[in-house]
């Protein structure tokens, strides 16, 4: 539909529209046109090419999908809701606390996986990528399990400060940041590792303390690893479904994020479950968009 | 230097993200693959008379429990059949037949929810009330709030779970509230029954307004304290063959199992009531 467009922008990309069926046909076709291209911007192996635009397309159609499906029409009364504006604050300010959080104790645990040795590292560095690959209602059940009004610590929690943090905006920021801080973590990680810690200690030996140097020399230098790893756990945060309702539950206003919102109008409304879906396709690719360009990819 | 700082930053997690996606795809390949040969109509076509392949029955998550006891009871009646359940949200179940999903058999908590089903002309017949149930509420073992009614719920200084309006149960909680006129503020409305249960089993909630069936079904996790507005709350459940059914002779009779004599008995030891 929109693919059209997108064939100005880049060789070749013109193999796309119509989606996988006539995609072959056509790529055989362009491959004389690309000949003609100056070498290194086309050329590129047919082998290579087609598996790569079925996966492009195979993940933009159900994106494009959304937008044919919307309706269009009812969409102003469908957005319009005290209740979509409820829930999308909610997912907004969740997902900012849920980062602030990661980067509060994310970006220490990075440091620390990346410049101290320690016995175990690999194991405590496994362990810190699990619930990137967890199932987010695992995440949600263990969470429980751990900080519930029954669970291992919650317990305490409760009887020595009163404080549950299921059914709580506390408890859906707790669930988002479980599964975000993974993102941030290895992002921050991996940008230590390629930082040259000679700045470091030359900051070390002009009588810096390990604390300042890392404030003044290692946080600057990598900055934009933290940015683009605290883009990544904004994002993830914003969409997580699976641990914020197993641990937060949903109540319209205090735990139901936009994610909820969608998936409980789906089951009543479908028609406002693709505006819904919708808005925070737009809001994700609005700020990843945005920051990407600015701080993941080269200026 | 920052440079190649950003990229090992940035891109290796998204390729080991990118390898386990495609690690994710090809076993959902994998799965549909032997899914669509198995519950394939074609074999039990051709063996006429004789049942056989997989029947897949959609149904609400409150008939888990005996569903699941007919369904062994199905496969050992009829050797070579295999009943395959997706228990869920009535609403979200109705919402997957009507996009597609490849389901024999829907059995539904309320008449509202087999309606989706039937507006979008996916039911093979008329959907047939097969069992009704009554909410219940569930507190925690021992009871240990002392509640004894549902306006006992209203105390402010409850954890109460309801079912979200929604699904089946939670419209017909909402039902006897209005018809008390009581106004209750829950710490969560839940997606399906199950769920909201399982707060109270968890002991996350004190209480949840649930299906009498889910109740009995917890056994010692739970307490169930019967009240009389449920009386106005009952839902009727209705069960139907789909006209897409991929295997429609054994879903019949499936259907007719859960109709029957034998069916009736194990749905009503399980705590519903007889239509």
């Amino acid at each position: 539909m929109t693919l059209p467009s997108a064939a100005d922008k880049g060789e070749a990309a013109d193999t796309l529209a119509g989606g996988p069926a006539p995609l072959r046909r056509r790529g055989v076709r362009s491959r004389p046109r690309s000949r003609s291209r100056p070498p290194g911007r086309g050329g590129a192996p047919l082998p290579l090419l087609v598996p790569a635009l079925l996966g492009l397309a195979f993940l933009v159609l159900p994106l494009l999908a959304l937008l044919l499906r919307a309706p269009w029409s009812s969409m102003p009364e469908l957005l319009t809701s005290t209740e979509v504006w409820q829930a999308l604050r909610l997912s907004l300010v969740c997902a900012t606390a849920a980062t602030a959080l990661s980067l509060v104790i994310g970006v220490p645990l990075a440091w620390l996986l990346a410049r101290v040795e320690f016995p175990g590292r690999g194991l405590v560095r496994a362990l810190v990528t699990l619930p990137l690959v967890l199932p987010p209602v695992v995440g949600g059940v263990a969470l429980l399990m751990a900080l519930g009004r029954n669970g291992v610590v919650g317990r305490w929690l409760d009887d020595w400060f009163g404080v549950t943090l299921p059914f709580t905006t506390a408890g859906v920021v707790v669930a988002e940041a479980f599964v975000a801080m993974p993102f941030l973590v290895i992002a921050v990680e991996g940008t230590l590792r390629a930082a040259d810690p000679r700045y470091e200690e030359a900051a070390t030996t002009l009588g810096a303390s390990r604390f300042t140097a890392f404030r003044r020399v290692t946080l600057p230098l990598v900055a934009p690893g933290i940015a683009a790893g605290a883009v990544l756990a904004w994002a993830r945060a914003l969409g997580e479904f699976g641990a914020t309702i197993t641990f937060a539950g949903n109540f319209p206003g205090r735990t139901q994020t936009m994610p909820l919102s969608v998936y409980l109008a789906l089951q009543s409304d479908p028609e406002a479950a693709i505006a819904l879906s919708l808005v925070l396709l737009a809001v994700s690719v609005a700020v990843l968009a945005g920051l990407r360009d600015r701080w993941m990819t080269s200026a | 230097m920052t440079r190649s700082a950003r990229r090992t930053g940035g891109y290796r997690p998204t390729l080991r993200i990118a390898g386990a996606g495609a690690a994710a795809l090809l076993a959902l390949t994998a799965c549909s693959d032997s899914d669509s040969g198995s519950d394939s109509g074609k074999d039990d076509e051709s063996a006429s008379g004789e049942l056989s392949g997989e029947v897949t029955v959609f149904a609400a998550a409150s008939l888990t429990e005996s569903f699941e006891k007919l369904g062994a009871q199905f496969e050992k009646d009829h050797p070579g059949t295999k009943v395959t359940f997706s228990f869920g949200g009535s609403d979200a179940l109705a919402a997957s037949i009507t996009g597609g999903a490849p389901a024999d058999v829907f059995a539904s908590a309320s008449p509202t929810t087999m309606e989706i089903v039937t507006d979008a002309d996916a039911a093979a017949g008329t959907p047939e009330t097969f069992v009704r149930n009554q909410l219940e509420i569930a507190t925690l073992p021992g009871n240990p709030d002392g509640i004894a009614s549902l306006k006992d719920l209203t105390d402010s200084g409850l954890k109460v779970v309801l079912c979200d309006g929604t699904v089946p149960c939670g419209s017909a909680a909402q039902k006897a509230l209005d018809a008390s006129a009581l106004k209750l503020t829950p710490v969560s409305y839940e997606e399906d029954v199950k769920s909201a249960l399982n707060k109270v089993v968890l002991k996350e909630a004190d209480a949840a307004v649930v299906y009498k069936t889910d109740v009995q079904a917890a056994g010692d996790t739970v307490e169930g304290v019967d009240f009389p507005e449920s009386a106005d709350a009952i839902n009727d459940y209705p069960i139907t063959l789909l006209k897409e059914a991929p295997n429609a002779a054994a879903a019949e009779a499936f259907v007719e199992l859960v109709q029957s004599a034998e069916g009736q008995k194990v749905l009503t030891g399980a705590g519903f009531l007889k239509p």
